[in-house]
């Protein structure tokens, strides 16, 4: 016996919680170990005979002993176990705590966890760190948390305010135009979500709350559009042929590139503009908060990018391609809608008088140069040279996301 | 039947029959041996299939090993225990009243009503009766039975005749109830039986459960390669432990037949087997 190990169930059965007693005794404990129970339950003869039994272990009731039974542990004892392997780190940090390549057979298992050999392998579609991990991940994913608003107490939903009946039209298509970009926005995060090793658990976390960022987009944009007009304003097949090539894209890399860097980066110009311009205090504050977002997508669909680019040699020259591709498929469609832009010159201009329609064209014009300028930064940041980055923004969707 | 398959017998009682013996199929063919099976609707059709030569190696219950035992004896044959679960060893039935029950004797069970399992329950009604019987109560006579005759023909695989029996205490329907020793402790903790709410009143000796059942002479050789195989089986295993966990063991032992004498003075008491034993021998005496 080994240092006389002995387990006290005083009068609890082994139907009331002793077999996590007796569990917690014989953990640890290997083949041919004993374990001497105390306890006066009237069916504990009975049932640690049979609860034995059942996990191979031998149980005898010696005369004469002060121990009501003694368990000989069974030859198969914590086999169960023997073969488990830890998944990694739970700290992100510790070198090694990520894996290049995490077996499928981890599965949902907490990442750390000791994980049982012979779990099923589960079908992720996104395994490889290189493609999947940024260490900025964990560290926007707890920026996201903290910054999450209520949408009901966050925007001045009250707000007093009057506009030209023109105007109001404008600021509903611009709105209607956001809730069908946010909508892809938030599909987009949301499937790689679900097909991302869970292993990555804090780049998981981060596209399930930016497709929670973007359903909070979608309702204060919708409720805005409401505020004062019965229904949304027009779609285009155009703008939704783009939106789609988004929504369609089953690479992450090329997802999030064409997405966060690309569309999201032209997105944070469109939102300013809005916060800056907009004729009401309603817009002006969705547009800012949805704005904040905005900035944290684009901040983690650069990083991803630039690990997995500095990785991957080939990678830049992957989403070039991707949105070459794009242009090319796009081409046959008007980009940007007539009302879409009309409207954003209204709302920046506030009323139909020439002067002011005069100034609010100058601003528009201006915006579409600020979203080239921040595409070029942003693709400079990736590695690509200036007259790489010239190029491919130019090729970027006329319709903006 | 071609020679180098080993086909076994074994009885559905449960859906999960067919996962297990395909997994089984699974594991032993990666191992070389080929491996099939069939099923049988009863032990006694499995039973006189075997004899009919359906198939080599039977999965048999205690009684369907007493079957077999009695009919190969008759025919001249011999029968053997190949091998079974750690889990078939040297289990107990007990009877079990209220934890208020007056009763505290098996004698105070005189007069009173016994809830049992299926008719053909090794577990839950032959051994625990004949255990009353010995003690001098004679079943039907001294105490009133209840049987929870689901599935017969299954020998009390399927737990249900228990679990009723259990409900059937529990509700104050009878006075005392038959179960495995194993199944009191899962029942209680299931809620089943609320816990403490029963009180073990007798307890059998113990007796050995299933067995891997084959007829001298029958693919000798096939079958030592299916014991050998089977008894290297280690839970370790990943691939073959989901099937030992839905088999409920922890590892294979060598067949041995001493643990049956308790359920073959049940069965001599209450002459269970007896009219199904002539009836096969007379099938197989036919020209």
């Amino acid at each position: 016996m080994t240092g006389g190990a002995r387990v006290a169930l005083g009068d609890l059965g082994l139907d009331e919680g002793a077999v996590v007693a007796l569990k917690h005794a014989l953990r640890g404990k290997q083949p041919g170990d004993t374990l001497a129970v105390e306890g006066s339950h009237p069916a504990l003869a009975v049932h640690l005979r049979a609860w034995c039994r059942a996990r191979g272990d031998a149980v005898s009731f010696p005369a004469g002993s002060d121990a009501a039974a003694v368990i000989t542990v069974g030859a198969s004892h914590e086999d169960r176990w023997r073969d488990a392997a830890r998944a990694g780190h739970a700290d992100p940090m510790i070198e090694g705590a990520i894996d290049a390549h995490p077996p499928r057979a981890w599965g949902l298992a907490a990442r750390g966890a000791a994980v049982e050999a012979g779990s099923p392998a589960f079908d992720f579609a996104l395994v490889d760190r290189d493609a999947a991990w940024s260490d900025e991940a964990p560290r926007l994913y707890a920026q996201a948390a903290a910054a999450q608003w209520d949408p009901a107490t966050a925007i001045p939903w009250g707000a007093e305010f009057a506009l030209d009946g023109a105007v109001e039209d404008a600021v509903v298509q611009v709105m209607t135009y956001l809730v069908e970009n946010e909508t892809a926005a938030l599909m987009v995060p949301a499937r790689f979500a679900a097909t991302i090793h869970p292993h990555f658990r804090e780049v998981m976390q981060l596209l399930a709350i930016q497709a929670a960022d973007e359903a909070r987009h979608i309702e204060v944009f919708s409720r805005r559009m409401r505020l004062r007009r019965d229904a949304p304003g027009l779609s285009t097949a155009g703008g939704q042929a783009s939106l789609k090539t988004l929504v369609d894209a089953s690479d992450f890399a090329e997802a999030s590139f064409l997405l966060s860097v690309l569309g999201e980066g032209s997105f944070l110009s469109l939102l300013w503009f809005l916060h800056a311009e907009g004729p009401d205090e309603v817009t002006r504050e969705v547009a800012r908060r949805a704005a904040q977002d905005e900035a944290r997508h684009v901040a983690f669909g650069l990083a991803h990018l630039a690990s997995h680019a500095r990785h991957d040699p080939t990678l830049r020259e992957r989403l070039g391609a991707a949105i070459e591709r794009r242009h090319a498929g796009l081409q046959h469609t008007a980009g940007l809608n007539d009302e879409v832009h009309d409207a954003l010159v209204l709302l920046a201009a506030g009323s139909m008088a020439p002067a002011a329609l005069r100034s609010g064209t100058e601003r528009v014009q201006r915006l579409v140069g600020e979203m080239d300028t921040g595409r070029r930064l942003r693709l400079r940041r990736l590695g690509y040279s200036d007259d790489e980055a010239r190029a491919l923004s130019a090729l970027h969707t006329r319709n903006f996301m | 039947m071609n020679n180098s398959t080993l086909t076994l017998g074994a009885v559905a009682y449960d859906p999960k029959v067919v996962t297990i013996w395909d997994g089984f199929q699974r594991w032993f063919r990666a191992h070389e041996l080929d491996f099939d099976y069939v099923l049988y609707t009863s032990y006694e059709r499995q039973v006189a299939g075997h004899f009919r030569g359906e198939f080599t190696v039977a999965w048999n219950s205690p009684l369907a090993w007493l079957q077999t035992e009695r009919v190969a004896a008759r025919l001249g044959r011999a029968a053997r225990a190949v091998a079974m679960r750690d889990t078939d060893q040297d289990l107990t039935s007990v009877v079990v009243v209220r934890a208020d029950s007056p009763v505290t004797s098996i004698e105070q069970l005189r007069g009173r009503t016994v809830a049992v399992g299926a008719a053909d329950s090794p577990q839950a009604t032959l051994l625990p009766l004949d255990h009353l019987a010995a003690a001098g109560l004679v079943p039907e006579v001294d105490f009133a039975v209840r049987r929870f005759d689901l599935l017969v023909g299954k020998h009390g695989d399927h737990v249900g005749g228990e679990r009723d029996a259990a409900y059937a205490l529990a509700t104050g329907a009878v006075d005392a109830a038959c179960l495995i020793d194993g199944n009191h402790l899962s029942f209680s903790r299931d809620g089943t039986l609320p816990p403490g709410a029963t009180r073990v009143l007798a307890q059998t000796a113990p007796y050995d459960h299933c067995c891997f059942t084959a007829l001298a002479g029958d693919d000798d050789a096939l079958v030592e390669r299916f014991a050998a195989l089977l008894l290297g089986q280690r839970h370790a295993d990943p691939a073959v432990r989901p099937l030992m966990d839905l088999e409920g063991l922890r590892e294979w032992r060598p067949g041995r037949t001493s643990g049956f004498a308790p359920l073959a003075r049940a069965v001599a008491r209450f002459g269970t087997i007896d009219a199904f034993v002539e009836e096969l021998v007379a099938g197989h005496a036919r020209p």
